[in-house]
């Protein structure tokens, strides 16, 4: 294997992993400010102690968010030297932003958050709480502009680097890099708003089905009733609206998608010839044969959602040399199943909205049973929203951009296909180090894979005995433990409280 | 400003977020090396981590920082030294994820098993990631064999010199002293009481390093005091370091923890000055052929980009310095569990 190939898997592998916890940790921080508002509102403890529940939680997760996070600041350097020269300029400045204004502010506040409860006032806390949402919010932003430069490059020109006053040429090749023009089309890059408020609505359905999915738990086990009500509704408001947003946003990233960069919504939609395009339902693309086997498709659908006209042309992978074409069934798969998940999520936070409104959703006990496992689904959507994202830019890094014809189909050479013009992109081949052999790659790369996957073992063991424990009580309110996932599965549920050692750290 | 300035001041910025990492993250690394043999049992163990649990991870964001501003100030250099160290830098990784979720996970489960794997990995981690730093340091002292593009061409083995090494261990001792002395200031009784005798034994064992390493370098790396001739003032950095080691035992004697510790932190930042002026302009330098080096200039971004940046650090600094304030003022004081403690 080569060291391009072992680079992107261990890119794909850090990044993965890293993604379970932030979107987890933007949305849970939003369902906190909730809470602790609504405790100071209110008065009632109850809100005090779901607060203090779920914050347990999310330091958990922070830590590990915290730790993969620190992988893949270095990794750039790490494994992609050739891409780090070549986009610094622009690229470097938006990371250095997101230590400055973000991952401070976050850590700061966090300290406060879960080690300040008898320290600082309610307010103060509420204040932390806040800060941190934020905090988490802004780690997105610079994160998201930097990967948006790179599917979407602007506010920058492609310039010959100099030494020493003379234009620098090595092995007789000019060396070229990227460098800002004007800052604020950088940020505002075509891509960046769609991005960013997309990435933040997978977020926010991702912390509130993880809050539903421990909260639906507790109330098929009949323990900490009110406490999982309360948390139960407050997420479920928020995972209603942002599910219907997520499809609202995710049409306007098609289109996004399709202006800058016609090859990868093609392969999204498996779309080979130019012309009036379906949108397929249901499909298994055939790369050989150019092809979508078992294609259940609405006619004219892709042409309508881009176009808002059933018959008008769609531009297709044959308009690109096999060599600048991304992988197709990866990316269409991908797309697909996030859709088809979004779609689920509509669906479900309806009828629970609905039956909520009727006050009967908590006798749902099948609903519940859903809600409990549907966690995962959010998880799934947004790797597979990355990696459809990702693995579409594919063959760049940094994608060079595409012209249009005034009558809406893409410039091309004489051969009848879209030439790049290479210097102003960046080719994922192109990208790598030249001094990290294949061999260390491969042992990193093994490396990541047995850490992480210790990690996640000892995450969820973690995270079953919280749950396990469950809130604390009100006022020496019994509640029976609930017993984490784990020992449900293995049929030992446990109805006693004593089940948490008094010796345990308190968090 | 013109753009030589600008690569100058980011050279000089750069510097102070490394400071800012070694003091800082500096005292938890060292709160973890000691901790297999200070604490005698879970509850002082628990005060150990628990000293630095609400900071660790801000202090971190230094070092993260440091690596954002070094890959928009200087791209080359950023590519080059990560990708040179390429296995160093993994382990350094493992190291950190391996402290950071130590202290998360081990007062989650009254198993003493459990606690006892996370304390040595906790212990590990820390240990580690001290040692990895020094012998970057070290490296870049000596620097590596570079070609033209920047591109490290030596192999691994190249990388573990007898001077690496040791600069490796001063650090290691550095920071257990300078963790212990922080943890002094955190703890009361019996347990600090037993501190004091480690506080001794590692500025014995620093002091023993700080000289062998002095010796070696002064002996064997010209380029360490070449740029003493043009600004005859960074002697002074040396006396001021010089000082700072002495001034420790003096302070300890004379029942002074305060200033014991912030003589260390003393120590720290102009052991870092005097690698900043060992460096300049280089950023690494090429062992091979002094015309390879990537310097500052041969490094850095556009003048537009650093100054951007410069704007981007004045306005998130005075926050950064804010928040950290307020940490520090909201958890000054003894260590005291309670139940959100780890
Ligand atoms: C819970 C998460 C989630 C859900 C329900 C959806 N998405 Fe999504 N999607 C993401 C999470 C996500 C993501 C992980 O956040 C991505 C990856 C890159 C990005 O911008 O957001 C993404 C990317 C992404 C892209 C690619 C952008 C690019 O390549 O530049 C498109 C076109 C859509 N989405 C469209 C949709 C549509 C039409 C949905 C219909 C319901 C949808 N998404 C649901
Ligand atoms: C390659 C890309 C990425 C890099 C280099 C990166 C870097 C980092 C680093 C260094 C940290 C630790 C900060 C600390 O010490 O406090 C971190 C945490 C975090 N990152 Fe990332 N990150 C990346 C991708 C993302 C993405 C795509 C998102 C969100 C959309 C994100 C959101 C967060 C959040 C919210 C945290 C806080 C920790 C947590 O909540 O789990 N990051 N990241
Ligand atoms: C957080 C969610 C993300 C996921 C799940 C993700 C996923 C992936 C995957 C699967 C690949 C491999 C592509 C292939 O092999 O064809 C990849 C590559 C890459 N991604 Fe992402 N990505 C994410 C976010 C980001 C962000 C935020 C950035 C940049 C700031 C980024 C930059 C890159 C780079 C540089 C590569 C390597 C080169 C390449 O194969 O294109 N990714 N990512």
């Amino acid at each position: 294997m080569d060291v391009v190939l072992l680079s992107r898997l261990q890119f794909a592998l850090t990044i993965a992993f890293h993604y379970i916890f932030p979107p987890l940790a933007i949305g849970m921080s939003v369902v906190m400010v909730y809470l602790e508002a609504q405790h100071l509102r209110t008065g009632d403890p109850l809100y005090e102690k779901a607060a203090k529940f779920w914050t347990s939680i999310f330091a958990l997760n922070f830590a590990i968010g915290v730790a993969s996070g620190i992988v893949m600041e270095f990794q750039f350097g790490t494994n992609w030297a050739a891409y780090s020269r070549f986009v610094g300029d622009v690229f470097g400045s938006a990371l250095a932003a997101e230590g400055i204004f973000a991952f401070f502010l976050e850590s700061g506040f966090l300290a406060l958050l879960v080690f300040g409860w008898d320290r600082v006032s309610a307010t103060m806390h509420l204040f932390a709480t806040a800060m941190v949402c934020l905090g988490s919010i802004f780690s997105s932003i610079w994160i998201v502009v930097a990967n948006s430069w790179q599917q979407t490059p602007a506010g920058h020109h492609v310039v010959q680097m100099l030494r020493d006053g003379t234009p620098l040429f090595i092995d007789g090749e000019p060396v070229l890099r990227a460098e800002i023009v004007d800052f604020w089309a950088l940020v505002f890059n075509p891509s960046t708003v769609h991005r960013l408020l997309h990435v933040w609505i997978g977020a926010f359905i991702m912390g509130t089905f993880f809050v539903m999915s421990i909260s639906a738990w507790y109330l098929l086990k009949r323990t900490h009733e009110d406490f999982a009500k309360k948390s139960f509704t407050g997420a479920l408001i928020f995972a209603t609206i942002a599910s219907l947003a997520a499809l609202v946003s995710g049409h306007f990233q098609a289109n996004t998608v399709y202006e800058h960069q016609p090859a990868k919504l093609a392969a999204f939609e498996g779309h080979y010839e130019t012309g009036p395009a379906d949108m397929s339902l249901f499909g298994l693309p055939d790369e050989e044969g150019e092809r979508i086997r078992f294609n259940i498709a609405i006619p004219g659908g892709l042409s309508f959602l881009i176009h808002e006209d059933f018959d008008e042309p769609v531009v297709g992978l044959d308009r690109f040399r096999p060599e600048d074409r991304p992988p197709v069934l990866i990316t269409f798969a991908s797309y697909h199943v996030m859709i088809g998940l979004g779609m689920a999520f509509i669906g479900l936070t309806l009828l629970a909205s609905f039956l909520h409104w009727r006050g009967r959703l908590y006798e749902q006990r099948w609903l519940l049973w859903i809600f409990v496992v549907a966690v995962l689904a959010p998880l799934a959507a947004n790797q597979l929203g990355w990696v459809s994202a990702e693995v579409g830019r594919q063959p760049w890094i940094v994608h060079p951009p595409v012209e249009w014809t005034a009558d809406g189909d893409v410039v091309v050479g004489p051969a009848g296909v879209v030439e790049y013009d290479e210097t102003l992109g960046l080719r994922t081949k192109d990208a790598v180090s030249a001094s990290v052999t294949a061999g260390q790659v491969l042992g990193s790369l093994i490396g990541f894979g047995l850490v992480y996957f210790f990690l996640l073992l000892a995450w969820l063991y973690v995270l079953d005995r919280k749950i396990g424990k469950g809130p604390e009580p009100v006022d020496g309110a019994h509640e029976g433990a609930a017993g984490g996932l784990l020992q449900a599965v293995a049929g030992r549920v446990v109805h006693d409280a004593s089940q948490a050692e008094p010796a345990e750290g308190g968090r | 400003m013109d753009w030589a300035t600008l690569a100058v001041i980011w050279f000089g910025l750069e510097g102070v977020l490394l400071m800012g990492y070694a003091i800082l993250d500096g005292f938890d690394l060292g709160v973890g090396i000691l901790h297999p043999f200070v604490p005698r049992n879970d509850r002082e163990r628990r005060i150990a981590i628990n000293s630095i649990g609400p900071v660790w991870d801000g202090n971190e964001v230094w070092l993260v920082t440091f690596g954002g501003a070094l890959f928009a100030a200087f791209p080359e250099a950023y590519a080059t030294v990560f990708s040179g160290f390429y296995l160093a830098f993994m382990l350094l990784l493992a190291a950190l994820i391996a402290r950071a979720v130590s202290m998360e996970f081990r007062s989650k489960v009254a198993s003493e098993r459990w606690r006892g794997f996370w304390d040595w990995t906790f212990f590990g981690g820390s240990a580690a990631a001290a040692l990895l730093f020094g012998v970057a340091v070290g490296n870049a002292m000596i620097g590596l064999p570079l070609d033209q593009s920047g591109n490290f061409t030596g192999t691994l083995l190249d990388q573990l010199a007898p001077y690496p090494i040791l600069v490796g261990l001063m650090t290691v001792a550095m920071l257990a002293m300078h963790g212990g002395l922080y943890l002094y200031l955190k703890t009361e009784g019996e347990f600090q009481e037993r501190l004091r005798d480690w506080l001794w034994r590692s500025w014995g064992v620093f002091l023993v390093f700080y000289m062998l390493t002095t010796m070696y370098t002064l002996a064997l790396i010209p380029r360490a005091t070449a740029n003493f001739e043009r600004w005859p003032w960074a002697a002074l950095v040396v006396v001021a370091s010089v000082l700072a080691v002495a001034n420790i035992p003096r302070s300890l004697h004379w029942g002074q923890p305060w200033r014991a510790f912030l003589s260390s932190c003393a120590v720290i930042a102009t052991m870092v000055m005097l690698f900043g002026l060992a460096l300049f302009p280089n950023l690494v330098t090429a062992s091979n052929d002094p015309a390879l080096s990537v310097t500052i200039f041969t490094a850095a971004s556009s003048a537009k980009t650093l100054t951007i940046m410069l704007i981007i650090a004045g306005i998130g600094m005075p926050f950064v310095l804010a928040y950290t304030g307020i940490i520090y003022w909201a958890f000054r004081g003894k260590v005291k569990l309670d139940d959100h403690s780890y």
